[in-house]
């Protein structure tokens, strides 16, 4: 199941606020925008919402948001919750001593980095993107934390391209996500 | 204009960011002493002390309807802003990372030139508008994003960074716009 509750009012704004523009970053991908979302106030602040609502109170020091997009909806969430906010990055973005982790595209692989100490032993994380496809980006980013020696209770995303079957690459760690793509 | 000389002169708030901010010597190359936020995130209540004081200098401003940020660390920050005070949030890109329409300026960098990006649509007639930045060094990156929003019609009452080198102190304005910094940049700690 995708959604939060299926008949949540704020779910339709949400997923006609999000633009397709196809053939973008190449041809035949149908790219998800959510910058129009952003450009909505209210419907922008549903979105934050609907995650805080689930969050809050659950224990979660830690919200690490994936780099670019993870970084606008991960802060507003950890601050909202009262956690820290740990960006994870392209390979040498952050500077001092990192954890690095790889992980397959189509054609070839990326990394993601996150610094050493910004978690601690057992601390309770969440992950947020803006977007699930494959899940590549998303394992990365548990494996990071994970290494590190915090907990990964669930991802958060935006979209989910259900196609893609990117919560079968999770190892079982949930995923929760507002809509599908379109 | 820093935030000290514009009313939060011995705010406690404004030692904690800077305590907060690490500096790492030689990064992303010999010679600078780089700035590193990513340790103000970790602290919940200094986190939530930088964002607060850039909400309450927009939200009683009046009418600021649109929070720009420019790419990556500008994202951490102004999305927030933007939510507590009701505005949009525009996020300025390297050049491809947008999809569809865009316009585009360039700037000038040590060696080479960048190129920032922000989407036709997001500027409606009448927006006032902040831009949004971790720092501010030459201010080329800004000066660029004050060119984009007003190339569509956006007014841009005022650039907010966290860190802002001392050439900055004062009233020096950028593209005639002004700028607005909470704390100068952190030292290394002796061990």
């Amino acid at each position: 199941m995708s959604a939060l509750k299926a008949d949540d009012p704020r779910i339709p704004a949400i997923q006609s606020r999000i633009r397709v523009v196809p053939n973008f970053p190449k041809p035949g991908i149908m790219f998800q925008d959510i910058t129009t979302l952003l450009l909505d106030p209210k419907v922008f602040k549903d979105t934050i919402d609907l995650f805080v609502e689930r969050y809050n109170s659950k224990n979660i020091s830690v919200v690490a948001g994936i780099e670019a997009r993870g970084f606008i909806f991960g802060p507003p969430i950890a601050l909202a919750i009262g956690a820290k906010f740990v960006p994870l990055r392209k390979p040498n973005k952050l500077p001092g001593k990192v954890f690095r982790q790889e992980y397959e595209l189509e054609y070839g692989s990326d990394c993601l980095e996150m610094h050493v100490g910004a978690v601690a032993s057992g601390e309770r994380a969440l992950v947020v993107d803006d977007l699930i496809a494959t899940g590549g980006t998303l394992c990365a980013a548990i494996d990071l934390l994970e290494r590190a020696g915090a907990k990964v209770f669930e991802c958060a995303c935006v979209i989910e391209i259900p196609a893609l079957k990117g919560r079968e690459r999770l190892n079982g760690k949930p995923v929760f996500v507002l809509v599908d793509s379109q | 204009m820093y935030a000290a000389e514009n009313g939060l002169k011995g705010d406690p708030r404004l030692e904690a960011i800077s305590n907060t901010i690490r500096v790492i010597p030689h990064f992303p190359k010999p010679g600078i002493m780089f700035q590193d936020i990513s340790t103000l995130f970790l602290n919940h209540k200094v986190f939530k002390d930088t964002v607060d004081i850039f909400i309450d200098r927009y939200k009683h401003m009046g009418c600021i309807s649109l929070v720009a940020g420019v790419e990556s660390r500008g994202f951490m920050f102004g999305p927030s802003i933007a939510l507590a005070i009701g505005a949009k949030f525009v996020p300025l890109r390297k050049h491809g990372k947008l999809p569809g329409k865009v316009v585009c300026e360039c700037y000038e960098l040590e060696y080479g030139k960048d190129c920032l990006e922000m989407h036709v649509d997001a500027v409606q007639p009448g927006d006032k508008a902040v831009v949004i930045d971790d720092l501010i060094a030459t201010g080329g990156t800004l000066s660029a994003a004050i060119k984009l929003l007003e190339s569509m019609g956006a007014e841009v009452v005022e650039c907010g960074c966290v860190i802002g080198l001392p050439e900055v102190k004062g009233e020096k304005r950028l593209n005639g716009r002004p700028v607005y910094i909470l704390v100068e940049p952190s030292q290394l700690k002796q061990s």
